[in-house]
């Protein structure tokens, strides 16, 4: 080999070292990118399946009616009915209208919710009954007492009777498990009645309605502790 | 950032949270699905009378057993007042530094004074600052023959000065053949006399204390549940109130009220002919 070849093998590797120094960079950046885009899409699946129902304004929008406090006397519980876009499905509509309850009037002193509480999860069972799991602030910010607990049962189950007639009993769970007492009065150990008549049930599944360890109010149903209104 | 962080709390906590609700919810349904059943089998093997099966069931935590042919026999004379909450746990708290556990203790002591000079014996579910569990209260008031159950509480909301009374939302009514009613709906057949009980007592709060509701309300209360006599909870309003004074000078009228509604109430004190029927 003579000298001019070797000076330009070596000149040529200098330029293939060169350009590769230069290439690498780029290359492994793409690949990172790559990766990330790969793992943001499993976590955008992830995150669909986990994240709070928002409300899709594609929705039909219709009048929901939602239990808040009276500003008149804080122990009974007034309907307010608002424009809601809401679906069709009952666990969404579900999730929808305790999220819009949840997020609490304009006037905060009608809530009957603490404002920390979150609704964790919703599953609606072929029988009709629904169980509705609140995060542990539900339980931990809301003033003990019967008629505070009692008022936010039946704000959440008064709610759902109005807004979503496929649920016909009501579990309430606080971080998924089954709680004695909402803050040591209210018993969570039984289901609460949301609405006695089942709609749009095949006639096997009325027997259901007497399931055991139910919790039935004495007069019409989803009406725990509706006090009588005095004029 | 942020957004990752909770993300990653959502997936790594919250989603095995969710599978943990699915497989306490189908565990729920099962055992709730097995309740009927297992009351079919008294554990104490033959319907026991009130005061002997009902304390041993209660720490069994199993089955009450009610007599109803017992029962029929006696007539109220005896009230268990239930001061609630109790030792760690203070009940509800005001912003005074107000604990709703040490005023219903004092409260009972009133109530108590104005139930024996109308001739009842009263019974108490704590003496002192301890906290016995809901069904060692309930315990205390089945192992009575004759007896009414009265739970004390003070609420954290409601108009200040106001007092309520509460009756257990309907339960259903399991009997087995042998009479015995399930330790968890000791309270199913009492629901009628329960109300009555509160009705009258609510209408003598009502009298004393304007802006009480003249009838008594209806709510799932877990104490009264597992009491298998005419039971009621009373509610006066509220901690909130800045000098615990305010609701100390409404313990006498309560505990007048109390005791003229418990004498109102004695005559119509008669027990059901059996554990389903109602008044």
């Amino acid at each position: 080999m003579t000298p001019r070849w070797r000076v330009r093998l070596i000149g040529g590797l200098i330029i293939a070292v060169v350009a590769a120094a230069i290439y690498f960079p780029i290359l492994r950046r793409r690949v990172k990118r790559a990766a990330r885009l790969q793992q943001q899409s499993e976590e955008q699946a992830r995150r669909e399946l986990t994240q709070p129902v928002v409300i899709n304004p594609g929705d039909p929008r219709v009048k929901t009616k939602l239990f808040w406090g009276s500003d008149t006397d804080d122990s009974t519980l007034v309907p307010v009915t608002v424009e809601l876009p809401l679906s069709n499905d009952p666990v969404l509509r579900s999730k929808q209208v305790l999220n819009t309850l949840l997020a609490g009037p304009v006037d905060a002193d009608l809530r009957t919710l603490p404002p920390d509480a979150v609704l964790l999860a919703f599953y609606l069972l072929p029988d009709g009954t629904a169980v509705a799991d609140f995060s542990e602030a539900l339980a931990t910010s809301i003033p003990s007492g019967i008629a505070s607990e009692q008022l936010a049962v039946d704000s959440i189950v008064r709610t759902l009777e109005a807004n979503v007639p496929q649920v016909q009993r009501l579990k309430i769970l606080i971080h998924g498990q089954e709680m004695e007492t909402l803050a040591g009065h209210l018993d969570l150990t039984g289901t609460f009645v949301v609405n006695s008549k089942p709609v749009q049930v095949p006639p096997s599944d009325k027997t259901a309605a007497a399931a055991p360890g139910t919790l039935t109010p004495e007069k019409a149903p989803g009406k725990l502790a509706q006090p009588e209104r005095k004029p | 950032m942020l957004l990752a962080v909770r993300n990653f709390v959502r997936i790594r906590i919250l989603f095995p949270l969710r599978l943990l609700t699915l497989v306490l919810l189908s565990a729920g349904m099962v055992s709730s699905s097995r309740t009927p059943a297992s009351s079919q089998q008294p554990s104490t093997g033959s319907p026991t009378s009130v005061p002997a099966g009902a304390s041993q069931a209660a720490t069994a935590g199993s089955a009450v057993s009610v007599s109803s042919a017992q029962l029929q026999q006696t007539g109220l004379n005896i009230v268990v007042l239930d001061p609630a909450h109790g030792g760690t746990d203070p009940g509800a708290r005001g912003s005074g530094g107000i604990r709703e556990s040490d005023i219903v203790l004092d409260l009972a002591a009133q109530v108590r004074r104005a139930l024996e000079a109308q001739g009842f014996q009263v019974v108490q579910t704590r003496q002192g600052n301890e906290n016995p569990s809901f069904d060692d209260r309930s315990a205390t008031a089945n192992a009575q023959r004759g007896a009414v159950f009265v739970t004390l509480h003070i609420s954290s909301t409601g108009l200040p000065g106001t007092v309520r009374v509460y009756v257990n939302s309907a339960l259903p009514t399991v009997t087995d053949s042998n009479g015995l009613i399930p330790w968890e709906r000791a309270q199913a057949p009492f629901l009628g006399l329960s109300r009555k009980f509160g009705d009258l007592i609510q209408g003598m709060l009502v009298q004393r204390f304007k802006g009480s509701p003249e009838v008594a309300q209806t709510a799932a209360v877990r104490q009264l549940r597992t009491t298998a006599a005419p039971a009621i909870a009373v509610e006066i309003s509220s901690v909130a109130v800045q000098d615990r004074a305010e609701i100390d000078r409404m313990a006498p009228g309560v505990a007048d009220a109390i005791a003229r509604g418990v004498a109102a109430f004695k005559p119509s004190y008669v027990i059901p002919a059996g554990p389903g029927a109602r008044p």
